[in-house]
């Protein structure tokens, strides 16, 4: 049997984890409806944000005047689906706390510095070979009020690429981060491995070494559900 | 490639503050609002405990070209400008009534929840393929309701009236 045809280990998290406390009122609780496979599956994805996405912004620390605070980095990688092939053409967007562990958003309850050189938000689309890449600032670790737990340091991404089923909103962390074996969000996923996926592993081969120039390097390739589908799997678009 | 590779990237809640960065302005509109076609959908996205009562949910519609997001604000509302898409049909040739798909994001969600809007008043939605698959009873819950103007499509995440969500 090919490599292509073994389906993917799927470690998503379930709805229900009882120990992110949130997920006990937000889990649906009835039985999934299933479709047959091209009935949702092959959905084609939007046009959006294809022509909207500037050369610059994938590089959070230019967005201002001066440099923002703290620990420049190169975060870097490969978009593949399931089947191993480049995922070319994907709408990355990141958004992220500054080194204080502040969000720009106005709903951040927290009363940690903001940056004015940084807003914590970038975007790109993958090129031919599904290869992506962000300059920004390692964000810093955050808590929330008495009884909470600070989180491990962490980047928000969102993905769209080409068919619906392959959309994704994810979190990468650090590699060597201990927060990441204690943090309840991580431990809703079934198994270590898939925790691993979610880890950027230092990358000497993108640091860059040169007083002001200088950014560490982070690596961090991201696979999304394939589409394994046949053509005759394809619903047709009569439009 | 190797095994690694074939280890899906798995999902993350949303988290609550995303808001600054996903929802754009004009992000709400698939369509000019100002072009006839552009139908508001609008409705209250809940949890079991009620409404979201803070602004940590995202709307996102998605079908062909369109695509809008709305995050709900404080009482659970959210809105977006769309337009009633060309039905599709399947692979065999049935018909497809017209719907958009619509994903929800939140806080506490750990990956999306998946459903579809079906029009109020389309005779193709009785021969559906897709809601020919749903319980009976729990039809109703995908399907918007007429109201002045445009659409209303209330979202349950649980409870008595929680919406049909699909595998993906």
């Amino acid at each position: 049997m090919s490599r292509a045809a073994r389906p993917p280990l799927d470690f998503n998290p379930p709805y229900l984890h009882p120990e992110y406390r949130l997920t006990v009122q937000r889990a649906p609780s009835q039985r999934l409806v299933e479709l047959p496979r091209g009935w949702f599956h092959t959905t084609p994805g939007p046009v959006f944000g294809h022509g909207a996405v500037r050369p610059g912004e994938n590089d959070l620390t230019t967005q201002h005047e001066g440099q923002p605070i703290g620990q420049k980095i190169i975060l870097s990688g490969r978009v593949l689906d399931s089947d191993g092939r480049p995922a070319a053409g994907t709408l990355i967007e990141l958004w992220q706390a500054n080194a204080a562990g502040r969000y720009l958003d106005p709903h951040d309850p927290h009363n940690l510095p903001l940056d004015p050189n940084f807003d914590g938000l970038g975007r790109c689309l993958t090129d031919s070979e599904g290869r992506y890449r962000f300059t920004t600032i390692r964000p810093a670790a955050y808590c929330g009020p008495v009884g909470t737990s600070f989180r491990p340091g962490h980047i928000h991404v969102s993905l769209i690429g080409s068919d619906l089923s392959s959309r994704l909103v994810t979190q990468c962390y650090f590699e060597g981060d201990p927060l990441i074996w204690v943090d309840h969000v991580t431990a809703g996923i079934p198994d270590p491995r898939g925790v691993e996926r979610l880890i950027a592993r230092h990358d000497p081969t993108t640091t860059i070494i040169g007083y002001e120039e200088s950014a560490l390097g982070y690596r961090w390739d991201i696979v999304l559900r394939g589409q394994t589908a046949t053509p005759l799997d394809h619903v047709d678009d009569r439009r | 490639m190797t095994d690694d590779e074939l280890i899906l990237t798995p999902s993350q809640t949303l988290g609550p503050m995303y808001g600054f960065a996903l929802v754009f302005e004009g992000a709400d509109h698939a369509v000019d609002p100002a072009d006839p076609s552009a139908i508001t959908v609008s409705g209250v996205l809940y949890d079991g405990k009620g409404p979201l009562a803070q602004p940590d949910g995202l709307v996102e519609v998605w079908e062909g070209t369109q695509f809008a997001r709305s995050r709900s604000d404080r009482e659970g509302r959210f809105q977006v400008t769309v337009r009633k898409p060309e039905a599709r049909v399947l692979p065999d040739g049935r018909p497809l009534a017209p719907y958009l798909n619509i994903a929800v994001f939140a806080r506490g969600l750990q990956k999306q929840a998946q459903t579809r809007m079906y029009f109020p008043d389309e005779d193709a939605n009785a021969t559906d393929p897709v809601l020919a698959l749903v319980d009976p009873e729990r039809r109703y819950t995908l399907i918007a309701q007429s109201i002045e103007p445009g659409l209303r499509f209330d979202i349950h995440l649980q409870g008595e009236h929680e919406t049909v969500f699909f595998a993906f």
